[in-house]
């Protein structure tokens, strides 16, 4: 599975000759090959390459997932960098090394690859982020995020090295061994802090999200779309792994760190999100939120895996359902980010706002969409774990979330403005295709929130293999 | 079958009016009417045919079982006991009613209208007959959204402070709910190794002093934020007075006894000692509603408002006599749903048709209007006096019997509660001097009498309260079952303090 990854963005890099339309279809073409080469390898996991990867279940799950994803962020960019007629060849190659460092971050269990993974993804995102130059709001948030990426680099490796010194190693399990055999120094703790604050910057988690709004909101909506998911996923997997190794979950000083996180995170994300008048900086703060919710199934250690896989999925089609809405909202010269902007798009087409109201419902959690059992896992997980405090600030939360997702809602179904004049499509195939697959995300949703068992088993059944 | 059959009629349904609204609005409105008259009589029917008797052993009339998601010992599990049937009854009726009275009313987009409308009723129906937590509080979120729908898009001036404020108060209850039916959970399957949602397996978990009183408050909060209790009543008047003559007839008239419901069918079995202990503190609660309901009804000078006001009083009754926890009381509860949701609905299709003619609220600008329309003043004579607990009519019934049964349980507060009777007369009669008696008005143009349409509506309505206040034993020979067999025992004497 790692040699189809790696296939697929050689031949990439081969194809960045030919044109736009060639390399879209043929990144399509290989996704989908990767997708079926999971398929059938998964009998053959786990597979261990040492000392750097691991495949195993979990590991083919958040990669399937992080393939599922740059396929729609795929089909989404094309019909968002054609219409704006820049050079999007080189966009490609970037896209699909961050995938490759994102997916090398799922499969990991060493220091090395985890720190090799997480710089390709970042330093493809600089560029990505920054990919309209002429936009200044992209080249601030580039920059923004450069800055504070390589920052939170320096921190990773600092704390890299702490641990080395005190254990003598950087994989997972031999760490988890001497720290069986010797304790925890505190230079390990503080290596484990100087980590912890690296991946919460990646995951946005407060007191690291300064960069999330900013970003979200400069960068292109497609390149947005795959920062909140498969960045973030990529991230989350490399923390569920590590911390499983070393039991994170069972170290009462690191628990207590994190639930203060999320519970930050919770609060933060949905108070500074209230009064949001930009869509994709709502999207943002809501994101920082939704991983509040995650971490209280990452807190909930083994038990919790499987909710928070679910809760990815269910997160990822949410939000690439809203940003593909975005993304076909924007025009040449800006993208649709303002309120405003949509309000009364149900009355103009219905289609659009259906889908971008099943994911708003879908984010806030209300059932007959994936958000709903999603969040209910996890907070089956946490109640199971006697996490009242987290449970509680959770639900409180949810409703203060409720309230800005209906603002939008509420809007979309406002009484229209005058309607402005439609632009001709530049490409109705890709645009017929792009809207089809956004319904096909809606239809999604709505399967997964009425009849979830379907995928609970297969995570399950996955989550065995070691 | 027919519980599922019932709702998927529904379902189907409601997408049915949104396609079929793109040719003709007037479709839409046939097919919303023959899906709700469907499923009003296809239990009503079965229920004939079948007449099952009800009596101690077999008091559920029918029940559908099926796998949903077994990885969490979930189950898609209906049934239908006697106060199932008869809320469902009460539900599909006003669904009816509903439909016929927003015929001229919605005049834009009615497909997506009447989709709302047939949702929301197929989530009530659902939370009237599903017997698994997880499916109860699927349908209790079901019902909500499409509800918020109908008054954000259809409403008046203020429509969306109001539906937000509708939406946010009871998704927070209902996520505490959430909260107290996992614990629920986790706690029957610690006790048991059996985990599952399932209300009757549920029924067996002992619980302890202070974690059974959490978890009920989890549910009562939920519960009580619907019915509305008085500290958490605030969302009612904005949500009935800003949402269309269907919405404020289906929010008075069922919504609020899904919270009812809910006390009588889960915090009471589920939790009787828990709620023993609080007993007296809800019962209090539910006076000081009755009291200050009917204040403030008497203080509005908005129609609708002031109807609003007088469900917060009436809902009062409710929670004064499910917790005084005897049957003649829990007869007169269930007897006070059906009778508010008619009376009230009544009161609200009534504010409905008068908007529809004079273009406002405001009692102020009304009066004399029995000289212009003497049928409608007729009618609304009716339902005034049903409101105000005349005898002959449903409501009567119901609040004897609640005052009746709670005043052996707490003679101090039943006292009390009688006198919300007399403020009922005030408030009740004010409506009647103020928009019907004086003089007339309206110079400009007389408003018409009754439709013929407006004639069924109000026939139906009629018919319901007088044969409830008249014959009410059918009822309670229905619902006599429900408190007793569930395999909970009425606490006795469990009310101190």
């Amino acid at each position: 599975m790692v040699l189809a990854m790696a296939a697929v963005v050689v031949i990439l890099l081969i194809a960045f000759r030919a044109s736009h339309t060639v390399i879209q279809v043929t990144g399509f073409v290989m996704m989908c090959g990767v997708v079926l080469a999971m398929w059938f390898v998964r009998d053959t996991l786990p597979r261990e390459i040492p000392p750097l990867l691991v495949v195993d279940g979990m590991a083919a799950l958040f990669t399937g997932l992080i393939i599922f994803s740059v396929l729609v962020v795929g089909l989404l960019s094309y019909i968002y960098f054609e219409e704006r007629e820049e050079n999007p060849k080189e966009y490609y190659i970037l896209l699909f090394l961050a995938t490759l460092g994102s997916a090398i971050l799922t499969i990991s269990r060493h220091f090395v690859s985890f720190f090799i993974g997480l710089e390709l993804l970042s330093v493809s995102l600089y560029a990505l982020i920054a990919y309209l130059r002429n936009r200044n709001n992209a080249v601030e948030a580039g920059v923004k995020y450069l800055v504070l990426a390589a920052l939170s680099s320096a921190f990773l490796l600092f704390g890299m090295a702490l641990i080395y010194m005190e254990t003598g190693s950087m994989e997972f399990t031999a760490i988890a061994k001497a720290l069986d055999a010797g304790g925890a120094s505190v230079l390990f703790i503080m290596g484990l802090g100087l980590i912890v604050v690296a991946i919460g910057f990646k995951l946005a988690l407060v007191p690291f999200h300064l960069w999330a709004a900013d970003v979200y909101q400069g960068a292109p909506a497609p390149v947005t779309a795959f920062i909140a998911t498969v960045s973030k996923i990529g991230v989350f997997a490399v923390l569920v792994r590590f911390a499983l190794a070393i039991h994170l979950q069972q170290n009462t000083l690191a628990v207590t760190i994190f639930t203060v996180i999320a519970i930050a995170c919770m609060i933060v994300g949905n108070v500074l999100a209230l009064m949001q008048q930009n869509v994709k900086r709502l999207l943002a703060y809501s994101s920082i939120a939704h991983f509040g919710y995650l971490l209280v199934a990452f807190l909930s250690g083994n038990a919790g895996v499987g909710a928070g896989v679910f809760y990815l999925l269910a997160y990822s089609i949410t939000l690439l359902a809203a940003f593909g809405i975005i993304t076909l909202l924007s025009t040449r010269r800006r993208d649709a980010d303002e309120l405003s902007g949509y309000r009364g798009l149900f009355w103009r087409s219905p289609l659009m706002a259906a889908i971008f109201t099943v994911a708003l419902f879908s984010l806030a959690g209300i059932p007959l969409t994936a958000g709903f059992p999603a969040k209910f896992f996890i907070l089956t997980a946490g109640v199971q774990q006697h996490m009242w405090l987290l449970a509680v600030v959770l639900v409180l939360t949810s409703v203060m979330g409720l309230f800005y997702y209906l603002r939008i809602i509420s809007t979309l179904f406002a009484a229209p403005p005058i309607t402005p004049l439609k632009e001709r499509t530049l490409h109705p195939f890709f645009y017929f295709a792009t809207t089809a697959s956004l319904v096909v995300l809606m239809v999604l949703l709505g399967y997964l929130g009425v009849y979830p068992s379907f995928i609970v088993e297969n995570v399950r059944e996955f989550l065995l293999i070691h | 079958m027919i519980l599922v059959l019932m709702i998927g009629i529904l379902l189907l349904g409601g997408i049915a009016c949104w396609l079929v609204a793109q040719r003709s609005a007037m479709a839409a409105r046939y097919v919303a009417l023959i899906a709700v008259i469907m499923a009003f009589v296809i239990p009503l029917g079965w229920f004939i045919q079948n007449k099952p008797a009800i009596t101690g052993a077999n008091k559920w009339l029918v029940q559908y079982q099926a796998n949903w998601i077994p990885a969490f010992g979930i189950s898609f599990h209906l049934a239908m006991d006697g106060l199932s049937f008869l809320l469902i009854q009460l539900t599909f009726l006003l669904g009816v009613l509903a439909v016929l009275c927003s015929w001229n009313e919605i005049r834009e987009r009615s497909g997506f209208y009447f989709f709302n409308l047939l949702w929301t009723l197929a989530g009530i129906a659902g939370v009237f007959v599903a017997m698994d937590l997880f499916l109860f509080y699927f349908f209790w979120e079901v019902m909500l959204v499409p509800m918020y729908f109908l008054i954000a898009i259809w409403g008046d001036f203020n429509r969306r402070y109001a539906a937000y404020k509708f939406f946010i108060f009871t998704q927070t209850g209902g996520l505490l709910m959430l909260l107290a039916i996992l614990a629920l959970y986790f706690i029957h399957g610690q006790q048991t190794g059996n985990y599952t949602f399932d209300y009757f397996a549920l029924l067996n978990t002992t619980l302890g002093g202070a974690t059974g009183r959490w978890i009920m408050l989890g549910f009562l909060i939920a519960f009580v934020i619907k019915l509305p209790m008085v500290p958490l009543h605030n969302w009612l008047p904005d949500a009935h007075s800003e949402a269309p003559t269907a919405g404020s007839l289906i929010l008075a008239g069922l919504l609020l006894k899904t919270g009812a419901y809910g006390i009588l069918r889960f915090v009471l079995p589920l939790f009787p000692q828990a709620s023993a202990a609080i007993a007296w503190w809800a019962m209090l609660l539910g006076v000081v509603g009755i009291v200050y309901g009917a204040l403030l009804a008497f203080a509005q000078t908005d129609l609708k408002r002031l109807i609003a006001y007088t469900s917060v009083s009436h809902m009062g009754f409710v929670l004064l006599g499910a917790f005084a926890f005897n049957e003649i009381a829990l007869q007169g509860v269930v007897m006070q749903l059906l009778t508010h949701g008619v009376s009230t609905g009544a009161l609200f299709v009534m504010a409905g048709m008068l908007k529809e003619r004079l273009h406002t609220r405001d009692i102020n600008q009304m009066g004399g209007l029995w000289t212009a329309m003497p049928q409608m003043g007729g009618l609304a004579l009716v339902f005034v006096m049903a409101s105000l607990g005349l005898p002959l009519l449903g409501n009567f019934i119901a609040e004897f019997l609640i005052l009746m049964g709670s005043f052996p349980v707490n003679p101090v507060l039943t006292v009390i509660a009688s006198v919300g009777l007399v403020l009922a007369a005030l408030y009740s009669l004010r409506i009647a001097q103020k928009v019907f008696m004086g003089q007339l008005q309206v110079v400009s143009e007389r408003p018409a009498d009754l439709s013929a349409r407006e004639w069924i509506i109000m026939a139906c309505l009629t018919a319901a309260i007088i044969c409830l206040g008249l014959y009410p034993q059918p009822v309670f020979d229905l619902v006599k079952g429900a408190f007793f067999v569930t395999g909970y025992q009425l606490p006795v004497a469990g009310v101190s303090n």
